[in-house]
């Protein structure tokens, strides 16, 4: 399997990550080389074998529907990049 | 006191023989002088240590000491420590002061350990080198061209050098293991599940685990000990009593105290790969171990070469998700010029993210996106499965395994910084313990050209960290290698 420029970019697009365009070819030839090391899996068949998700495959615990967080607001507003009156601020998305 | 094992210490604190608040001020002091070589610490936090040596004080006059109260010791800045600087290697949480501990964390402030600070990593734990920190290479104390290990490779130096005499790490693919190995001292990852992730920034969630470094496996069972337990925040917690970890480290008066112990050998630990002086070095302990008792049985692991492949893709599948908070809205990096919300996200992550956690996010972005999931990410599981199923028919010949930690010693800073393939082909030996969830073990077994120190690994079947720590804790009563510091 060999990526093309276009599906770099277009990873590049899903992961939210700016690539700047000089940096797009070597990046691409990274990720080929370790695609490369992954293809390994392929050749392998696992027809009837099981999907492993946890090692001890336990059971999701459920609690009750109870609130259980103390409201930290401006400790933790403290660290974001801007906030205004409880809330965090990002460009406008509607005009 | 500063190559003191934390018996010791224990005994020197509660004579008053020294008190905590002198014993922080010798690490600090030492810390201040031999950082700057090793880069080990991103923060000491000074002010912090000292308080709660004077608190661990007050408790040990009023003679309500645990084992731990008035020792310091140093945390993974993966470890989320209320008011105090936590980077996680990472430019995009360069300015993060945590409103929170991590339920680690919490549980040795609670013991009464003192935190000097907090110790370089690479970023988001992803790497073997310490190489990926934004905040510059961790260098290794046996020689300072070298790395020291990664991803833990701060907490690892910074032990090795004594600047702190134990420390918290994070095991996700060999973070506490190989760095172990490569400076000479003792770490363990125990069963996934028994240490909280709660706090711990999450890098691959299926594999991450909290894990302790210290010269001696008797220390890593009490640091160990102390990090451990049940904890409801984090989902993959396992609900099981609190253990002691140190309970089978007293031996029966014996020259052969390992008698009964079988020692398995995956044949495919031991094909083309091994450099001679480690496998020389590897060798040699388990001839001690024979000596010691124990009898070695060849054993297979069949799938073993599989857990590479594998573990680049279920980690960076995990990493792409589980990294996807870093959005420069609530915390973290944000870049400074955007011209609307989308572009905010893609020049902070840009800007705020390594090299190597792009390209782990890259190919976990592809490896989730839409008609590939079966070919990868199932495919990895259903490997994992295979490999998990080979260790357990391993266990139903022998009670422990061993073989070498990493394939060579530490390489120079800059070796293998091009070539990423290279750089993960060097957890081939500690990678399948995380994929099968076991517990696996790092000590000190000798040294390789130049002086570099080389580890053994040894893997328990679950819950087997009591036997492991046991172990090489027999081991370690009969050499030195543990004992043997840096020039």
């Amino acid at each position: 399997m060999s990526l093309t420029t276009e599906q770099v970019l277009r990873i590049a697009g899903l992961a939210r990550i700016e690539l700047a365009e000089g940096d797009v070819e070597a990046t691409r030839a990274k990720l080929n080389g370790i695609f490369g090391l992954i293809e390994q899996m392929q050749a392998v068949d696992t027809s009837g074998v099981e999907p492993m998700s946890h090692p001890q495959d336990v059971a999701q615990r459920l609690r009750d529907d109870v609130a259980t967080e103390a409201d930290r607001r401006e400790a933790f507003q403290r660290v974001a990049p801007q906030t205004e009156a409880g809330l965090y601020l990002v460009p406008k998305v509607i005009e | 006191m500063i190559h003191a094992s934390l018996t010791e210490l224990r005994a020197a604190l509660d004579a008053k023989k020294i008190s905590s608040v002198e014993l922080a001020t010798l690490f600090l002091d030492r810390i201040e002088q031999h950082n700057p070589a090793l880069n080990a610490f991103i923060t000491v936090d000074r002010d912090g240590a000292l308080a709660a040596a004077r608190a661990a004080d007050a408790r040990i006059a009023a003679g309500n000491a645990g084992p731990l109260t008035g020792i310091p010791l140093a945390h993974k800045d993966v470890f989320c420590t209320e008011g105090v600087l936590t980077t996680c290697g990472s430019k995009m949480l360069s300015n993060f002061v945590s409103p929170y501990d991590a339920h680690v964390v919490s549980l040795l402030k609670a013991a009464g350990a003192v935190n000097l600070g907090k110790t370089n990593m690479d970023e988001f734990a992803m790497g073997s080198s310490n190489e990926n920190s934004h905040y510059g290479p961790v260098r290794n104390p046996w020689d300072t061209t070298r790395i020291p290990g990664g991803s833990s490779g701060g907490s690892a130096a910074a032990v090795a050098a004594r600047l702190a005499p134990i420390a918290t790490g994070t095991d996700t693919g060999g973070s506490v293991r190989q760095p172990a190995g490569h400076t000479g001292i003792t770490g363990i990852k125990p069963t996934y599940g028994v240490v909280s992730r709660y706090g711990m920034i999450a890098y691959a969630s299926s594999l991450d685990q909290g894990g302790a470094f210290g010269a001696s496996a008797a220390d890593c069972a009490q640091l160990l000990s102390a990090m451990a337990g049940f904890d409801e925040r984090d989902s993959t917690s396992l609900e099981r009593p609190a253990e002691d970890y140190a309970r089978e480290l007293a031996a029966p008066a014996s020259d052969q105290p390992l008698a009964g112990l079988r020692i398995g050998l995956p044949r495919e630990f031991f094909a083309e790969g091994m450099a001679e002086d480690v496998r020389a070095a590897v060798e040699a302990a388990l001839e001690q171990y024979r000596k010691l008792g124990a009898t070695t049985v060849d054993v297979s692991l069949p799938n073993a070469k599989l857990a590479i492949p594998a573990y680049y893709v279920i980690a960076p599948a995990e990493a792409s998700s589980n990294l996807s908070r870093f959005d420069g809205v609530r915390y973290g990096h944000r870049a400074a010029e955007y011209r609307d919300l989308a572009e905010m996200y893609a020049k902070s992550r840009a800007e705020g993210f390594g090299a190597e956690v792009k390209r782990r996010i890259l190919v976990g972005t592809y490896v989730l996106s839409h008609g590939y999931y079966d070919a990868y990410y199932l495919q990895a599981q259903k490997l994992r499965r295979l490999i998990a199923q080979d260790f357990q028919a391993a266990f139903a010949q022998c009670d422990v395994i061993a073989g070498p930690t990493s394939p060579t010693t530490a390489w120079a800073i800059g070796e293998k910084t091009d070539d990423p393939v290279q750089m993960y082909l060097s957890d081939i030996y500690t990678i399948a313990v995380n994929l099968a969830g076991l517990p696996g073990l790092s000590h000190p077994c000798g040294f390789g050209g130049g002086n570099l120190p080389v580890g053994l690994q040894l893997i328990g079947d679950y819950f087997a960290e009591a036997r492991l720590l046991a172990t090489a804790h027999q081991y370690q009563q009969a050499t030195d290698w543990h004992l043997r510091r840096p020039g």
